[in-house]
């Protein structure tokens, strides 16, 4: 990449102040940002750091409840900071474009793709509505989505995701901007779909030679889109430096304990002796929403002690058959064997104590808990429902719970889910799960809304309380560093059907399935040419969605 | 398209049903009105078998189950029957019963086009009227302008009907004589005449509905004023006007719509002091006529009238909510 030394953006002392009980908090602490023309800033910390906060305001912008307090943004000669509302307007979207997180929600429902697409140049006055149109068109088919010449004109609740965040890269592109911010465009996608956009985003991103900040808290992404790294912690900036000497060579703490996270590896644990009973048997399981097939013939043993990670992207039927295990989704056919006993498919037919044993921690703590009962409430009632326990002996179970998941109780009893952090809220979670005293565990993307760290530290309890407890999980994910980390056995689904399962071990050697192979080849690593090389080993066809449609 | 035929057929049968059920429950509530319209009209001094041959003749003393189900049958073919009011005067006359003249479709007709006149006047300037202020307000949002229009709108939702109507007399009809202060109506006048007569009636209904539907539009969109795609919108340089024209109301239709049918049809049901004030001869003022007289023709005609209104109404406000969601417009 040949890199001019013209300075594009140029922020100093950027201070930010955000809004939060009728009083003004900072939370960017005085950033210092220098990108030249068609140069790529990673921008990567966990949440909370500021970085889509410090993403916005290089645009002159801050949300509702946000303010830039001190510094200067300038752009191209421009200060965003102190400009006029009309001049702006002016840049954004022409010479300055953003790419959301969340494409499906960043599209406007009303509008095909298309209008929105030459929304940017028409109301510039860059391009007419139909030069826009078929430039548009171009930019779809550079960046390899499907029909580009028609699917500009469906409404985006018609488009996959992964289609729509590479729709919304060609939309920043309209103007040919300078500067593009992609605020974490492919967190939501999942690993196969995710290394298509990041090919064809830094494809398109070289091509026109546009600078970009990319805002992630996926390393190895980082590592592949980036020509220099900036962290960042808490809205202060730690350390940057290019790309290479960054991940070679971290100078400080922080950087280093964030590139240590994927060490926390579970041994293999011998294999299971063939004549044992398993806790739970899924035994050929068939199942529908209706009329629509989600499952079909799905079978696994998940045994004493042990975790059996169930992997594959969305719409695999990885939350189905949990939900099936639980009797929430009555299966067609097959059934549930529990402890080498048929349980009831219908929940509602379940014993107390049937109901007891299968427990369930979900994706999202915010949601999953109360939030007006204290954590002692949420925690309580299943020890008073389950374990008929009250009064004092209920509190001493539930101080002991707590105590189990590392957290003071005396400290934490009367809190609000809100008075806690997210891996916090997860921990109650997991407490309210074990206060039924379960054999069996169902974790439902425990991890994947936690930040690197915090997921680090989840795992590593569930991991405790498994030894301790001689607890069953079944861990749903698809995320395949929680698998190396914490699985015994993997089962891999595919449009719900299970394609491959085995102990872990063998499922990261090879020979694999075809899809299991794709599947672990699109996990980003940390090299920097990891993509490159991907690319250069199979070719952009055989890679992410393209290669799923030529295996069915 | 497939989808939305459906639904729309599936909503007009489950009105047609609703409509049904109105019916029995008008027929029966009717009917179990204290009073008897024969006593009523032959007064304390008629003997039991004049005021038994009275019902007979209105065939008010047959079962109850083949009275409703012949009104059900008339009403069907838009035969309301008789008024009894007009009936005793036919026969005074010396005429039959119910030989054409003064049935109750023949008085409630004139009296029910009226009415669709002067609410349709009122919705041509209310519903435009409120999405504008609605728009600007969410656009100004916070501003003086914003506050004006809350205060000034609420201000005349709260206040009595009669009350705005009277001060509309005053200003442009008395203070400045620019509209008659009766709204006396007929079928000979021109358009522009009735246009006229109607237009401080239907000033002053603009002024009770228009709250409402300004501060729906205004609080839909606000609403969407946080999701992503609007933020998307502003990060494209996009004018604060466009964002909230182009990328927050489409979005923000449905409930608007909704609100919009509610007023529609309190307009055409219950306007009944605006009707006395100005004196125009709408379908309300008959109705509470009617209800005085126990005319139940009459009255049953009426009830059914303002339930079909409802439910048509409403109905198409589902139609269109429908329809201006593009995710049942363009399923995948």
């Amino acid at each position: 990449m040949a890199k001019s030394n013209e300075t594009l953006l140029k922020v100093r002392g950027l201070k930010i102040e955000g809004r939060s009980d009728e009083t003004w908090n900072q939370i960017v602490n005085g950033v210092d940002i220098d990108l030249n023309k068609g140069e790529v800033l990673g921008l990567i910390g966990e949440s909370g750091a500021g970085k889509s906060t410090v993403g916005l305001a290089s645009m002159g912008f801050t949300r509702d409840g946000c303010r830039i307090s001190d510094g200067s943004v300038e752009f191209d000669g421009i200060d965003l900071v102190g400009a006029s509302a009309a001049v702006k307007r002016g840049l954004l979207g022409k010479r300055i474009a953003y790419v959301a997180q969340s494409a499906a929600a960043s599209f406007n429902p009303a509008h095909k793709l298309i209008d929105q697409h030459s929304e940017g140049p028409t109301q510039h006055r860059v391009m007419s509505k139909a030069e826009s149109e078929k430039d548009g068109m171009e930019l779809y088919r550079k960046l390899r989505l499907p029909d580009p010449d028609n699917i500009g004109f469906r409404y985006p609740h018609q488009v996959s995701g992964g289609q729509l965040q590479r729709a919304m890269t060609a939309m920043a592109m309209a103007c040919r901007p300078d500067l593009i911010i992609f605020d974490e465009p492919t967190t939501a996608l999942d690993v196969t779909t995710q290394i298509e956009v990041l090919a064809s985003i830094r494809e398109i991103v070289e091509e026109y030679d546009t600078a970009a900040i990319y805002i992630t808290h996926d390393l190895a992404v980082v590592a592949q889109m980036a020509d220099k790294i900036k962290v960042l912690l808490k809205g202060d900036e730690v350390e940057e430096a290019d790309t290479r000497t960054m991940l070679s060579d971290p100078q400080k703490d922080y950087t280093k304990s964030l590139w240590a996270v994927r060490s926390f590896q579970r041994p293999q644990k011998p294999h299971v002796a063939t004549d044992a009973t398993p806790v739970i048997s899924v035994q050929n399981v068939t199942a529908a929403y209706g009329v629509v097939p989600v499952l079909h013939d799905v079978s696994f043993d998940i045994h004493q002690g042990r975790t059996v990670a169930v992997v594959g992207e969305s719409g695999s039927g990885k939350s189905t058959t949990a939900r099936c295990i639980t009797g929430l989704l009555p299966p067609k056919q097959g059934h549930i064997e529990f402890d080498g006993k048929a349980m009831p498919l219908d929940y509602r037919k379940r014993s107390k104590d049937q109901l007891r044993q299968a427990q369930m921690i979900y994706q999202m703590a915010d949601t999953a808990l109360n939030p007006r009962k204290s954590i002692g409430e949420i925690i309580g009632r299943p020890v008073e429902f389950y374990m008929g326990l009250k009064g004092a002996e209920k509190r001493r179970r539930v101080d002991e719970l707590l105590e189990q998941i590392e957290l003071e109780p005396s400290q934490y009893y009367n809190r609000l889910p809100s008075e806690l952090s997210g891996g916090q809220k997860q921990r109650i979670g997991i407490a309210r799960a074990l206060a039924a005293e379960p054999k069996f565990i169902i974790c439902d993307e425990v991890t994947s809304a936690l930040d690197q760290l915090v997921a680090e530290g989840i795992l590593k309890l569930l991991a405790k309380l498994q030894d301790e407890l001689k607890l069953s999980y079944m861990f749903i994910t698809h995320d395949l560093a929680t698998v190396r980390s914490i699985a015994d056995e993997v089962v891999v689904m595919k449009d719900g059907e299970v394609v491959e399962q085995g102990p872990k071990n063998d499922m990261f050697q090879p020979p694999h399935h075809p899809y299991t192979d794709l599947l672990l080849s699109s996990v980003p690593e940390m090299d920097p040419d990891w993509l490159t090389n991907l690319l250069n080993e199979r070719g952009v066809d055989n890679i992410g969605d393209a290669a799923v449609g030529k295996m069915s | 398209m497939g989808s939305i035929l459906r639904i729309i057929a599936q909503r007009l049968a489950l009105g047609l049903l609703t409509l049904l059920i109105v019916s029995i429950v008008i027929f029966v509530s009717v009917n179990a009105l204290p009073g008897d319209f024969a006593q009523a009209i032959l007064g304390q001094g008629a003997t039991p078998e004049a005021v038994e041959a009275f019902r007979e003749d209105l065939g008010l003393n047959r079962p109850f189950l083949e009275r409703y189900f012949t009104w059900l049958w008339d009403a069907v073919r838009l035969d309301f029957g008789t008024a009894f009011s007009q009936a005793q005067f036919a026969e005074f006359a010396g005429g039959a019963a119910g030989t054409g003249l003064g049935t109750v479709a023949e008085m409630l007709g004139p009296r029910f086009s009226n009415t669709m006149f002067l609410a349709g006047v009122t919705a041509v300037i209310a519903v435009p009227l409120s999405l504008m202020i609605g728009v600007l307000a969410a656009l100004f949002r916070n501003s003086i302008f914003d506050r004006a229009a809350n205060i000034t709108t609420l201000t005349s939702i709260s206040s009595p009907e009669f009350f705005l109507a009277y001060v509309l007399i005053l200003l442009l009809a008395v203070m400045n004589p620019l509209l008659p202060s009766l709204s006396v109506i007929n079928n000979d006048m021109s358009f522009s005449e009735a246009l006229k007569v109607t237009l401080l009636p239907a000033l002053t209904l603009t002024l009770v509905v228009t709250a409402h539907m300004m501060r729906m539009t205004r609080a839909a969109i606000i609403n969407l004023l946080a999701s992503p795609y609007i933020e998307m919108a502003r990060l494209k340089g996009v004018s604060p006007m466009r964002v909230i024209v182009k990328h927050a109301l489409p979005n923000a239709l449905a409930p608007i719509i909704n609100v919009i049918a509610l007023n529609l049809a309190y307009l055409i049901t219950g306007v009944v002091v605006i009707e006395v004030v100005f004196v125009y001869p709408g379908i309300g003022q008959l109705f509470v006529d009617a209800v005085k007289n126990r005319d139940i023709p009459v009255v049953q005609a009426c009830c059914l009238i303002f339930a079909a209104a409802y439910i048509l109404l409403n109905l198409t406000a589902d139609i269109m909510s429908i329809i201006s969601n593009p995710r049942l417009r363009h399923p995948k």
